[in-house]
């Protein structure tokens, strides 16, 4: 690495927000021609110093400079001027607009005061070209692309304004790994032409893939800056989360659990067969008992989430027949799900989950107010011990039953929204990627509540990409590929590879 | 003092004090209250009660609006309202009988009550979108005003009816004290059940709501229905002020009235949070200025002028980014300023 000039440089950053030093002290250095990788777990500060830097927030002290010239940014405009670039987890393009519309947007080459449309096409070819996404056609919609594809085309962007940095926010954490693979590719390619990358993942692995170097945050302060090929995997696990190897041998006790046994004769508390909707996905067939934890297991886009829609009745199957404890059953809608003991916790934490400007509280009853009517309102005195109750059992931080959940980080919001469910004492919960987004300890917390709760005797589907994370939970696993279920295994010792031949092969 | 400027209802509640401060100083009997005849008068109970209807289409509206929703037609059911009651009235064969009198009251408010089940089924059921669903009955419903009036202005001569909008009980008009026996009544009906809770979830998040349970359109019909019910009694207090129903002018523009007091009072058209007081407020904020208007002597062809800046800054000093940009002329940046929790809200 050449140990010139930094192209960001960002010494003794502290940002405050009310009650909270988001960040303490941080220093942060980015070069040229590097990948570098911003650790740490949720809460540790990485956004807030990637809102420094993108002027999102404005820091209280602290000095930043860019190309060695002191900046101070208090909007993210004077952040893009400075060649400062972002890509976030959330494609922030516009949708409704074709993809050379967006990579040029407000930057539109001109003949005689109006848009030079064929300019813009070749511009556009040009810069897709450099990237080798030739494949992209610059005339089709944004919005007819994969999210891997809105996310390169924002990279696209930032190639055409020439970025000298670019910021990518989680950006692997809704792709498959060919989607991956690709985006790495550009990454790469970036890299050598001299740009630097800013990298932040929950995927370590991908993170020792990419990345050149890493600064590690815990707590709002700064941990230490680190090449990577120096760092073990356990090294920087223990730095992330301060404590040696005690959560990661308890993230294998997790596992440790007498797998339900469903003997004959026993019920299932739901039955599937041949459930299918059109145009989604097609012949489910699948029990779950009760105590029972059942792993969905497929790649993204495989039809993991709009088969456990169908289940909750977010969407209504419209071939095929569910049954629940025995009788037969048409889930039309979610309440009908709820009235059937039914639980869902949406992958879309943000946008299916949160009531945002609402309070904790609010948010953990939203479920069992809700089947109670308006009129009913549960009394105050109720609420308050529910949500204490729940605030310790989870261990939600902050505990304050009145704090905005929007306000809260991605693993105490998760918490919140498991809560709101066990609050309604489903006898089967659905979790949607429970554990995606979140730090290493809730992960944990969260894994080990699932093994409680099917002990306690409650049915679980378990849906999550992390495939180790389903085998570490699940007593069995349905594999769905390609819009359909095409096997179910018994989790007795099958290995992540076991699944991944199945997954690739088809074969029972 | 710093964390009372932030409260939500803080500038409104200013700017409202500032107007009443000015209009003391350019008559400084502006703020006395007198009793003749035991009716209590003067300048702030004349605000109040010329208020009443718009405060209480605000309040319906503030429902609406805290569901993402709009409702357009609040104008038209003042105007049916007003058109059924008086029509009946007149028709009947003791039109000056206090029993007359209660069942064109009932009469409207059923009126009311059908008009708001109507938008509520457009938004809520067929799924169209508030503003459109609502301008149906807006444009349509003074059409069936005008069919209810035979196109003439009805007049009434009776006595129980005239006293819903010029009558006094206790000392107070009986206008004001419906208005705050409504008022008190959707505060109780939305904070002492979890009505308040549901709706702000609907338009907070309504995909989350939806996945969480919540019947969404119960909810929304509720707000509709309570929308055209409130418009109906002030479509009531309209024309029993004047003891006639005028189909074309009765509660013409009140709409946007209405929708100006709930974006003062502080609640945003985006949905979602609300608050009943800052309502309240709003609505006070816009009938003050139209007294202020005659106080200072403005000429009537200026006063809409003077309106739309005084409203823009009411709404400017609500803004975040403007109220960002004043703390920064004021003191140094505070990004915390930007993060500030929001405020409790109030019924």
């Amino acid at each position: 690495m050449n140990e010139i000039v930094p192209v960001v440089e960002m010494t003794d950053i502290a940002i405050g927000f009310p009650g909270v030093k988001a960040l303490d002290g941080v220093d942060f250095r980015l070069f040229q021609g590097e990948v570098h990788a911003l650790m740490g777990e949720n809460g540790a500060g990485k956004s807030t110093l990637i809102k420094a830097l993108t002027g999102v927030y404005t820091i209280d002290s602290g000095t930043i400079t860019v190309l060695g010239e002191p900046k101070r940014f208090s909007t993210p405009g004077e952040s893009q001027a400075a060649g400062i670039s972002t890509v976030y987890q959330e494609v922030n393009l516009c949708p409704n607009l074709t993809v050379e519309e967006n990579v040029l947007l407000g930057r539109e080459p001109r003949r005689r005061g109006s848009i030079d449309w064929k300019g813009v096409r070749s511009r556009t070819r040009e810069v897709l070209a450099e990237l080798q996404l030739d494949h992209i056609d610059p005339g089709s919609l944004l919005s007819t692309h994969s999210i891997a594809i809105q996310q390169l085309i924002a990279i696209a962007r930032s190639v055409e304004i020439n970025a000298k940095v670019l910021i990518l926010d989680e950006p692997t954490s809704s792709l498959d790994a060919d989607e991956v693979n690709q985006l790495f590719r550009v990454i790469r390619d970036l890299r050598d032409r001299g740009v630097a990358i800013l990298f932040v993942s929950h995927f370590l692995e991908q993170v020792y893939e990419i990345s050149d170097r890493m600064t590690v945050l815990r707590n709002g302060k700064l941990v230490g800056e680190y090449m990577t090929r120096d760092l073990t995997r356990m090294s920087l696990i223990s730095k992330m989360i301060g404590k040696d190897m005690e959560a990661l041998t308890e993230l294998d006790q997790a596992s440790a659990r007498t797998r339900a046994s469903n003997g004959a004769g026993v019920t299932p508390f739901v039955e599937a067969k041949g459930l299918g909707r059109k145009g989604s996905v097609s012949n489910v067939d699948l029990s779950i008992y009760p105590g029972e934890v059942v792993g969905l297991a497929g790649l993204l886009g495989a039809g993991r989430t709009e088969i456990a829609r169908l289940f909750f009745g977010a969407d209504r199957a419209d071939e095929g027949t569910i049954k629940v404890k025995g009788a037969g059953q048409k889930i039309r809608s979610p309440r009908a799900a709820i009235d059937k003991r039914i639980g869902f916790c949406s992958e879309d934490r943000k946008e299916e989950g949160l009531i945002g400007d609402l309070t904790v509280r609010d948010n953990l009853v939203l479920a069992m107010q809700a089947s109670k009517g308006w009129a009913r309102r549960i009394p105050r005195r109720v609420q308050d011990e529910l949500v204490a109750e729940y605030i310790e059992a989870l261990d939600i931080r902050p505990a304050n039953p009145d704090a905005l959940i929007r306000n809260l980080s991605g693993g105490n919001q998760q918490k919140v929204l498991l809560a709101r469910w066990l609050v309604t004492h489903p006898e089967l919960l659905i979790l949607d990627e429970p554990t995606r987004g979140i730090d290493i300890g809730a992960k944990t917390q969260i894994q080990k509540l699932v093994n409680k709760l099917a002990a306690d005797g409650m049915s679980i589907l378990f849906i999550s990409s992390e495939l180790e994370e389903v085998l570490r939970v699940s007593d069995r696993v349905a594999v769905i590929k390609d819009r359909a279920m095409v096997a179910e295994i018994n989790n007795d010792g099958v290995s992540v590879e076991d699944v991944m031949t199945v997954i690739a092969g088809g074969a029972q | 003092m710093k964390s009372l400027l932030k409260h939500r209802l803080a500038w409104p509640v200013i700017a409202l004090a500032a107007l009443l401060l000015l209009n003391q100083v350019f008559r400084p009997d502006f703020m006395s209250l007198r009793m003749q005849d035991g009716h209590l008068y003067g300048s702030l109970i004349d605000i109040m009660r010329n208020g009443a209807p718009t405060i209480l289409i605000a309040l319906g509206m503030t429902l609406v609006i805290a569901t993402r929703g709009i409702d357009l037609s609040v104008g038209a059911v003042v105007a049916i309202a007003g058109a059924a009651s008086c029509a009946y009235i007149a028709g009947s064969p003791d039109p000056g009988s206090p029993v007359t009198a209660a069942t064109a009251v009932l009469i409207a408010v059923v009126a009311g009550l059908a008009l708001g089940v109507w938008n509520g089924f457009l938004v809520s059921t067929i799924g169209v979108q508030p503003i459109i669903a609502t301008l149906v009955l807006m444009t349509a419903g003074r059409g069936v005003a005008q069919l209810i009036t035979g196109g003439q202005i009805v007049s009434v001569s009776n006595d129980s009816y005239k006293s819903i909008g010029a009558g006094y009980l206790f000392t107070l008009p009986i206008s004001i004290l419906i208005t705050a026996a409504v008022f008190a009544l959707a505060a109780v009906l939305t904070r002492r059940t979890a009505l308040g809770t549901l709706i702000e979830a609907v338009g907070i998040n309504p995909v989350a709501s939806r996945l969480a349970g919540l019947r969404a359109r119960n909810i929304i019909w509720i707000v509709y229905v309570f929308s055209a019910i409130c418009a109906a009694i002030a479509g009531l207090m309209i024309s029993s002020n004047v003891t006639a129903a005028d189909a074309n002018n009765a509660g013409l523009y009140i709409e946007m009235d209405a929708i100006l007091a709930v974006v003062i009072g502080g609640t945003s058209l985006a949905g979602g949070r609300y608050t009943l007081v800052g309502t309240v407020v709003g609505a006070f904020i816009i009938q003050t200025l139209t007294t202020t208007v005659y106080t200072l002597g403005i000429p009537p062809e200026v006063t809409l002028v003077f309106k739309a800046l005084v409203v823009i800054t009411v709404c400017l000093l609500q803004a975040p980014k403007a109220r960002n940009l004043l703390s920064r002329f004021k003191a140094a940046p505070k990004p915390a300023a930007k993060e500030a929790a929001k405020e409790k809200v109030a019924i």
